[in-house]
């Protein structure tokens, strides 16, 4: 199981309390880690990343074993750590305003 | 007896404020969508249960939530605003061509005739229409192809569209507004629009009385004369009486005649309501002290509505679609403040009182009439 942890309004958003479990089939990417959250949780569409562009939103993170992978490709494959669940995969909202 | 729902959108979550007929003691739920903002509020005039709001945020982007009673609860539906073909550009900050990018929904202007027919104001500017309770989104590209598009320019606050008034005896006749590129309207139902700035002034653009590029901030009409606008632009008050073909000031006697907000009294199309701001360096209230300004002539001729209202050390502002009236019959009139503050009138201004004094700052203020 792939862990994914939302910020607190994308998890409001989509009613989960906790982090998130996907059970993703072939290579883990951001790509198809994102296709897949949002397959499940329909309403993150477009909050995350544009709707036909794919690209992140400017203000959004993404967080995993201590790294900033928010500038990696995004059909690079994950680290091990979260392809295999032990360490999550974080969305974050970026630290900027108030 | 029939009662009052106040819609209000902040920069931290949407209320609602509802009271009876009386308006004098209220009942405040929220925040909803808290610590988002939430530039507008609006319900439907034929359903008041069916209500809209545009829920946004730098991080997350845009939502559309849709309430089906009368803001209890409500569900998010379709979020998806892609302009039609190839987006172009228009003018940014420095003159450069710049793409049309969205940003979010400043205005949701339910259907007069239809509660799944919505038209949603966008930045950068651009009408869109759903015809299925806000789920799908298509652009009235119409707007954007006009051919002054790429001359348009961002106003202060954003390249925003922000007023969408429908004519409601000519449903195909939409007025829409622009910050800075002006006023337009269509008579095709969005197909094709006509720039309606005749008689405007800006002094702040090269050519003072050009076409298009004037920061219109407001419009307001009176659903028995649709032909007759009210505008509150950056600086001048300004009135048409055919239907925008041209304009004429009706300042008057205003101690300033920068703002952002202007309305009509629900039963006296010649009664208006403006808030002045002292200028558009200064967002604040002349002297310290909120004052309404109200003509019962339909402009020239104001008096200073102070009863209620804080008359010094306030330097709150007013906001473009923050204010709304009701239809009861002492008709009631509702501003919110960037303050936090939403005041409400129940004798048409004529004395004010705070509902609440210390929500976030408001975006934007709606007014339902409950049967």
């Amino acid at each position: 199981m792939i862990r994914v942890v939302l910020p607190v309004h994308l998890r409001t958003l989509a009613q989960v309390s906790g982090e998130v479990e996907l059970d993703l089939q072939g290579e883990v990417t951001q790509r198809t880690l994102l296709d897949a959250l949002e397959a499940r949780f329909p309403v993150l569409r477009g909050t995350i990343r544009d709707h036909v562009t794919k690209k992140r939103r400017p203000f959004v993170r993404f967080f995993a074993c201590e790294r900033d992978l928010s500038h990696e490709p995004s059909d690079a494959p994950l680290p091990d750590p979260v392809t295999k669940g032990s360490e999550p995969f974080m969305v974050v909202g970026a630290m900027s305003g108030g | 007896m029939s009662g009052v729902r106040v819609l209000v959108g902040t920069r931290k979550g949407a209320f609602v404020l509802t009271s009876d007929g009386k308006r004098e003691r209220w009942t405040v739920e929220g925040p909803h969508f808290a610590g988002w903002e939430i530039y507008h509020v609006k319900g439907s005039p034929l359903n008041p249960d069916r209500i809209y709001a545009s829920q946004t945020s730098a991080w997350f982007g845009q939502l559309i939530q849709r309430s089906d009673d009368g803001g209890k609860t409500w569900q998010p539906v379709g979020n998806k605003f892609v302009y039609e073909g190839v987006p172009g550009t228009h003018q940014w900050y420095d003159g450069t061509p710049h793409p049309w990018e969205f940003a979010r929904v400043w205005h949701l202007e339910p259907s007069l005739t239809d509660p799944d027919t919505v038209y949603a104001g966008v930045e950068d500017a651009a009408l869109f229409l759903s015809s299925d309770g806000g789920q799908n989104w298509k652009e009235l590209a119409g707007l954007r192809a006009h051919g002054s598009g790429p001359h348009w320019m961002p106003g202060a606050g954003g390249m925003c569209l922000h007023t969408i008034v429908v004519d409601p005896i000519r449903p195909d006749r939409i007025f829409i507004a622009i910050s800075a590129a002006g006023a337009f309207r269509t008579d095709d139902g969005g197909k094709s629009w006509q720039p309606i700035n005749r008689g405007l002034k800006s002094e702040q653009i090269p050519d003072p009385t050009a076409e298009v590029g004037h920061c219109v901030h407001r419009i307001a009409m009176h659903p028995s004369r649709p032909n007759v606008l009210f505008m509150q632009k950056h600086w001048d008050v300004m009135r048409s009486d055919d239907a925008g073909d041209s304009w004429h000031e009706v300042s008057g006697d205003l101690p300033t005649d920068f703002g952002f907000v202007i309305d009509v009294h629900a039963h006296e199309p010649e009664t208006i309501y403006v808030v002045p701001i002292k200028s558009d360096s200064e967002h604040f209230p002349l002297d310290g002290k909120l004052r309404v300004y109200r003509s019962r002539a339909g402009g020239n001729e104001w008096e200073a509505l102070t009863k209620g209202l804080p008359q010094r050390d306030c330097y709150v502002n007013v906001l473009r679609d923050a204010m709304a009236v009701d239809s009861l019959d002492a008709c009631g009139v509702y501003f919110g403040t960037t303050g936090g503050q939403v005041y409400a009138s129940a004798d048409a201004g004529d004395s004010w009182a705070p509902i609440v004094r210390d929500l976030p700052p408001v975006l934007s203020v709606e007014v339902q009439t409950l049967p």
